[in-house]
C-alpha cells in the first residue's frame, strides 16, 4: 500500500514536470527561434534543413541592422517617447490618484467611472479625430504628437493602480505629518510619494511597456522612417526590394528590442503581476 | 477640497483633450460626406453613412471576422490560460523561473511577435510550415498566411501565444486566494482531483473568470496590430479595426469624401465596445468611497 501511494505520487510528479516542460517550450520557442535565426547567416537561414542551433554563426545581422537602416534612431525615438510618457503619466496620475484615494471630492464615483471608461476607448475610434487635432496643432510626425495621446491613454490605468497603492498606506503617517505642519501637498510630495515607491515603479513599468509597444497611433502619426518608433520600424521592415525581406536582420532587430523587456520582466516579475492584477481584477 | 480639484484637473484636461474631444469630432464627422482634401465641401448626409455601412459587404465581412477571431482566441486563451495557471499554482522546482518564462510573450511588442511568427510561417523556409509539410498536415508549398481560413487560424495562434500568459496570471491571482485548508478537507472526505476542481476551484474562481473573459473580449474586439502585420487584412482576415483604419487613412484625402464614412465605422466600433465596457464595469463592482 505504502509503495503504491509512493509510485502514484511519483507518476503525478513526473506528469507535472512533463507538462511544465511542454508549457515552457510553447511559451519560449518562438523567442528562441528568433534568437537562433538572428545568429544564422543567410546561406544557412534560407534552407529547408531545420537545425536547433544556428549554423554559420554570425553577428552580421546585428551589425547590418544598425548600418543599413535608421534602427538606432528608431530605438532613440522609442526611448524618448516611452520615457516621457512614463514620467508625465506618473506625475499627473499620482496627483489624481491621491485626490481620489484620500481627499473628499463630490461625485467621486462618477469621476472614477469616467476616467476608467477612457481605458476602454477603442483606439481606432478616436484615430480620425485625433489625427485632425494633431494636424491642426502641427504635431504630426513629432514626438509630442505621440507623447500627448499616450499620456492620456495611460492615465486611467496609472490613476487606478496608484490609488489602490495609496489606499493601502497607513493613514497615521500622513496625519502626523499634517500635525507637524506639512501642508497636504507637501505631505503628498515628501511623505506619500516616497513611501509608495514600489507602486510608482510598478505603474511606471506597465506604462513604459505599453508606450514602448503601442502600434496604431505610432503607425499613423509618425510618417517618415527616421521618426518611426521601434514597433513601426519592425512592422515596416523591408529589404532592397519590397518582396525580399531580410529575415536574419529582422530577427536581430526583434531580439534587440525584446531583450530589455525580457530582462525587465525577469527582474520585476512579481511587481508586474501585482500591477496587472491590481489594474484589472481588484475591485 | 480645492487641493483635490487642482490635483485632479490635469488628468481630466489631458483625457478631455485627447480622448473625449476626438471622440466628439468623430461622431460629428460621421454625419457628413467629406475628407481632409483641401477645399472639399462638407456635405451633411444625416444617417446615410450608417445606412451605407450596414449594406457594405466588406463591413459585414469584417464584423464577422472580428466575431470569429474574438470567439476562438478568447476561448482558447481561456482554456490554455486556466491550464497554465493550474500548473503554476502547483508545487515544483524552479517555479519562479517558469513563471517568468511564461511572461515573456506578454512583454514582447505585438509588432515584434507578429514578425517572429511570420518568419516561422514563411512558406519556403519557415519552421512551422516545414513541420506541417513534413507531417503531411499541409501540402508542400501552401502559404499559411496566403490561404483563406488557414491565415485566420494562424493569426489566432499568434494572439493565443501572446495573450495566454496574461490570462494565466489573472487566473493565478484568483487561485492563490483559495485557502489550502479547503482542499485538505476535501481530500480527507475522499474527493477526487476532478471533484475538487469542479466543486472548489471553479466556483471560487468564477468572479475572476468573468472579469478575465470580459477584459479579453474587449481587447480582442479591437484587434489591429497582429492582423495588420500578418496579412494587412487579406484572404478573409480583415477585422473592424483594420477596415476602419484603411477607410480613414487610405482615403484621407479622397475626392469621394470617405473620411465621414470611416468615422461612422469608428462610432459603430465605439458602441460595440461601449456595451461590453458597461458589462465590465458592472461586474467589477467597483468600490469608490
Amino acid at each position: 500500500m505504502k509503495w503504491g501511494m509512493r509510485t502514484k505520487k511519483n507518476t503525478q510528479k513526473t506528469f507535472l514536470y512533463i507538462i511544465v516542460i511542454l508549457m515552457v517550450i510553447f511559451y519560449v520557442f518562438p523567442f528562441y527561434w528568433a534568437i537562433k535565426s538572428s545568429f544564422t547567416s543567410d546561406q544557412y537561414l534560407f534552407t529547408k534543413n531545420i537545425t536547433l542551433l544556428p549554423q554559420g554563426f554570425t553577428f552580421e545581422n546585428y551589425v547590418k541592422v544598425f548600418t543599413e537602416r535608421p534602427f538606432g534612431l528608431n530605438i532613440l525615438n522609442s526611448v524618448i517617447v516611452a520615457g516621457a510618457t512614463t514620467i508625465f503619466s506618473i506625475i499627473v496620475g499620482s496627483f489624481a490618484a491621491y485626490a481620489i484615494a484620500r481627499l473628499k471630492i463630490p461625485g467621486k464615483a462618477a469621476l472614477m467611472m469616467l476616467i476608467l471608461a477612457v481605458s476602454m476607448f477603442p483606439q481606432v475610434s478616436i484615430l480620425g479625430g485625433l489625427f485632425q487635432l494633431l494636424r491642426r496643432m502641427g504635431l504630426i510626425n513629432t514626438y509630442l504628437g505621440l507623447i500627448i495621446p499616450y499620456i492620456a491613454l495611460n492615465l486611467p490605468l496609472t490613476t487606478w493602480i496608484l490609488q489602490n497603492f495609496f489606499r493601502e498606506l497607513p493613514k497615521e503617517i500622513e496625519e502626523s505629518a499634517y500635525i507637524d505642519g506639512c501642508s497636504k501637498f507637501e505631505t503628498l510630495w515628501r511623505i506619500v510619494l516616497p513611501l509608495s515607491a514600489p507602486g510608482l515603479v510598478t505603474t511606471g513599468l506597465l506604462t513604459f511597456i505599453q508606450a514602448w509597444n503601442e502600434f496604431l497611433f505610432a503607425l499613423t502619426f509618425m510618417q517618415t522612417p527616421e521618426k518611426y518608433t521601434v514597433p513601426v520600424a519592425i512592422a515596416m521592415f523591408t529589404g532592397k526590394t519590397f518582396y525580399e525581406v531580410p529575415w536574419g536582420q529582422l530577427m536581430a532587430a526583434s531580439v534587440i528590442v525584446t531583450m530589455p523587456l525580457v530582462i525587465l520582466v525577469l527582474i520585476f516579475q512579481n511587481r508586474i503581476v501585482q500591477g496587472l492584477t491590481a489594474g484589472s481584477v481588484k475591485g | 477640497m480645492w487641493l483635490a480639484f487642482w490635483l485632479i484637473i490635469p488628468t481630466l484636461v489631458a483625457i478631455g483633450i485627447t480622448a473625449f474631444y476626438p471622440l466628439g469630432q468623430t461622431i460629428y464627422d460621421s454625419f457628413f460626406k467629406w475628407s481632409l482634401r483641401p477645399g472639399f465641401q462638407r456635405e451633411f448626409v444625416g444617417l446615410q453613412n450608417y445606412i451605407n455601412l450596414f449594406q457594405d459587404p466588406r463591413f459585414l465581412q469584417a464584423l464577422w471576422n472580428t466575431i470569429y477571431f474574438t470567439f476562438f482566441s478568447v476561448l482558447i486563451e481561456f482554456l490554455l490560460g486556466l491550464a497554465t495557471a493550474l500548473v503554476l499554482n502547483a508545487d515544483f522546482k524552479l517555479r519562479g523561473l517558469v513563471r517568468a518564462a511564461v511572461l515573456i510573450p506578454w512583454a514582447i511588442p505585438t509588432a515584434v511577435s507578429s514578425q517572429m511568427w511570420k518568419w516561422m510561417y514563411n512558406d519556403q523556409y519557415g519552421v512551422i510550415s516545414l513541420m506541417l509539410y513534413n507531417l503531411g498536415i499541409l501540402s508542400e508549398g501552401t502559404p499559411i498566411l496566403g490561404t483563406p481560413g488557414i491565415a485566420m487560424s494562424a493569426i489566432i495562434a499568434v494572439d493565443v501565444w501572446k495573450t495566454t500568459p496574461f490570462v494565466a496570471l489573472l487566473l493565478l491571482a484568483g487561485l492563490q486566494i483559495i485557502p489550502n485548508e479547503l482542499y485538505e478537507a476535501a481530500r480527507i472526505d475522499g474527493a477526487s482531483m476532478w471533484k475538487q476542481f469542479t466543486s472548489i476551484t471553479l466556483p471560487v474562481l468564477r468572479p475572476t473568470i468573468g472579469v478575465t473573459l470580459i477584459f479579453r473580449t474587449l481587447d480582442a474586439l479591437r484587434v489591429f496590430d497582429v492582423v495588420y502585420i500578418m496579412t494587412q487584412g487579406a484572404v478573409g482576415t480583415e477585422t473592424l479595426a483594420v477596415y476602419n483604419r484603411s477607410l480613414l487613412m487610405d482615403n484621407i484625402f479622397s475626392p469621394r469624401g470617405l473620411f465621414g464614412y470611416g468615422s461612422a465605422l469608428s462610432v459603430v466600433i465605439f458602441l460595440i465596445i461601449g456595451v461590453f465596457t458597461v458589462i465590465y464595469m458592472r461586474s467589477l463592482n467597483i468600490k469608490l468611497d
